[in-house]
């Protein structure tokens, strides 16, 4: 069995890098410091549920925002030439090869309250304008950094939509709405799930957008859960209670919301 | 008349710059079948794509039911199309599909689920409401395909060879179903292919085109009999095509030999093209032949047995339900009626 023992190395590496971490997350949960059995990190976690529904509240904002920007692009993209496409494709990507922190910092020296906007209002007497340690500004984070995971998705399933199948829909008298609605959103729902989970997953533990443009008064979970392992607030078992908890919620929001669920669209689809 | 549906008046179109179709006219009769028959690249489909709305021509304009229809959408013309790979809705089982259209317009339940009935009876495809898209044979997606544009009852259908991607039996049998709904549902139907055969057996005319342009218009009888130029007799059928030349009326020489002809009204000793339908070669004594030669080769095809003569310096091929051994010497007559004697073409195409 050639296929078998070539998949080995990929068992181990998950092994390594996925089983055992979560394995060590889940021990940490569920033990104190000096290792025996408690609830008490758990429980404890509970005190940071507030965090934790505001984490999701804006990832949730971010990502509609993300599907809202980039399902047009996606969409344009797939109905245009080869090179046009590919050109804004590259455009959606060229920011992702610069690093995450300067894309970050880049943000912070626009928005701030001396930065290159408020000056720029300045100019007509407006402002300046608090925007730098904000929500809206956190949000805005989120979206730039993670709206190309939902465009790449959405793109590589609409560029399989056949134009024949849009105008089928016209010729039986679909309004260019209804070809929307009827057709093009339908297909393209495997692209529009994975979209959800790719930028939705990274934005609700982020902790360096909510550090750097939401300043003190936005902390996020990610934030929280860095500070148990990194912070002054030291305590990795808590920590990795505060990780799960999160990973259970957001798993459970999923999977009731049918992203998880296997209704072979995509199989059918492609 | 007032029973002309669809009218093509002057139209062009162009595709990357290059003109695919050269100022067409073309009036098309209610309850009509029409064929446009041609080779790849002829502008049969863009034709098909104009009156269906998805094309728009550069010049000359498109009525329907003596209405200007340029600047309407395909979604507000009443015509449907069949598409060349069927374009079925992948994440829409059968009943959704052909129930698409309807439910665009808003039509009561009801009445959707009586009218898909019907139009699943009219494809024989009773019982398959329920399944998917990619359960379904190339046949059975074809005729959801016809399901789904017939049950707007559109004045017109639009069929972009639909039946390319089947193999040769079951195209056969569509071939007759398609012309059954027709006559059935008497509406018009405008039916492209590169068939030759497909187009002679359903249509109630054929357009024979070539270039963007028409080459001929008329029933299938007389683009088979009575082809206009060399280009239309080589497509339509198998023939043999040589060069001649023209006495006078009703004599044309050709191979070296002087025939009597039905043809009439060329100049004297004009150069003309001289068609010849394989099945038409009779057979004879090497003695009685009007043009002699020998066998060089002998293929079975089922039906008739195709000879391949060699004779006055050209090749000659002949169906015959007889068989000759290879090497032989025979003769070949023709009736007057059985040459073909036309104009010759501003460019050579065979």
């Amino acid at each position: 069995m050639r296929v078998k023992a070539s998949s080995y190395p990929y068992v181990a590496w998950a092994l390594l890098f996925v089983a055992i971490p979560l394995g060590l997350i889940v021990y940490f949960s569920f033990t104190d410091a000096a290792g025996s059995f408690t609830l008490d990190n758990i429980i404890q976690a509970g005190i940071y549920s507030n965090v934790i529904i505001k984490s999701v509240w804006l990832s949730v904002i971010s990502t509609v925002i993300c599907l809202l920007l980039g399902y047009p692009l996606a969409y344009i993209m797939s109905r245009s030439n080869p090179i046009t496409a590919r050109t804004i494709l590259l455009l959606v990507m060229l920011p992702m090869w610069m690093n995450f922190l300067l894309r970050t910092y880049g943000w912070m020296t626009i928005l701030e309250n001396n930065g290159i906007l408020n000056q720029f209002f300045g100019l007509f007497g407006l402002g300046p304008f608090e925007m730098i340690n904000t929500q809206g500004a956190v949000v805005l984070g989120m979206v730039y950094n993670y709206i190309p995971f939902m465009i790449l998705p959405l793109h590589s399933v609409m560029s399989k939509i056949g134009n024949d199948v849009i105008e089928a829909a016209q010729d039986l008298g679909a309004s260019p709405i209804s070809v929307l609605s009827e057709v093009v959103v339908p297909l393209s729902m495997p692209g529009i799930k994975t979209g959800i989970i790719m930028v939705f997953v990274p934005a609700v533990s982020t902790f360096i957008i909510s550090q750097m443009l939401g300043g003190g008064g936005n902390q996020l979970i990610g934030d929280i859960i860095e500070l148990q392992f990194l912070g002054n607030a030291y305590n990795p078992n808590l920590g990795s209670a505060i990780s799960l908890v999160l990973m259970v919620l957001v798993l459970m929001v999923m999977s009731v919301s049918g992203f998880l669920s296997d209704d072979n669209l995509e199989e059918r689809v492609l | 008349m007032n029973d002309i549906i669809i009218s093509l008046q002057n139209i062009s179109a162009e595709y990357d710059g290059e003109k695919v179709i050269e100022n067409m006219n073309l009036d098309i009769r209610d309850h009509e079948f029409v064929t446009f028959l041609g080779p790849s690249g002829c502008g049969k489909t863009t034709t098909l794509r104009i009156i269906g709305g998805f094309v728009e021509p550069t010049e000359g304009d498109v009525f329907f039911e003596g209405k200007k229809i340029n600047d309407v959408p395909p979604y507000k013309r009443n015509i449907n199309t069949v598409f060349q790979r069927y374009a079925l809705f992948p994440h829409l089982d059968v009943y959704d599909n052909i129930a698409f259209g309807l439910r665009l317009k808003k039509t009561p339940k009801e009445q959707i689920k009586i009218k898909v009935a019907e139009m699943l009876k009219l494809v024989n495809l009773e019982g398959y409401e329920s399944r998917n898209i990619n359960q379904l044979s190339g046949g059975q997606q074809q005729r959801v395909a016809i399901a789904r544009a017939l049950i707007n009852e559109p004045k017109v259908l639009l069929l972009d060879e639909p039946l390319g991607a089947l193999d040769l039996k079951l195209r056969k049998e569509m071939q007759l179903e398609l012309k059954r709904i027709q006559q059935a549902l008497g509406i018009t139907f405008i039916y492209v292919t590169h068939d030759q055969e497909e187009a002679l057996t359903m249509s109630d005319r054929v357009l024979v085109m070539r270039h963007g342009k028409i080459q001929q218009n008329g029933s299938p009888e007389d683009i088979y009999n009575e082809p206009i130029n060399a280009f239309v007799a080589d497509f339509i059928g198998e023939s043999n095509i040589v060069g001649g030349v023209m006495h006078q009326d009703y004599l044309v020489e050709f191979a070296g030999v002087k025939f009597e002809c039905d043809d009439k009204g060329f100049e004297p000793l004009e150069a003309v093209d001289v068609v010849i339908r394989p099945e038409d070669f009779k057979m004879v004594s090497v003695e009685e032949g009007q043009i002699v030669g020998k066998v060089e080769s002998i293929t079975f095809k089922g039906v008739h047995f195709e000879i391949i003569m060699e004779g006055h310096g050209l090749k000659w091929m002949i169906h015959s339900t007889e068989s000759r051994e290879i090497g032989a010497m025979i003769g070949l007559t023709l009736d007057p009626d059985d040459i073909h004697v036309m104009r010759k073409m501003e460019e050579s195409v065979i």
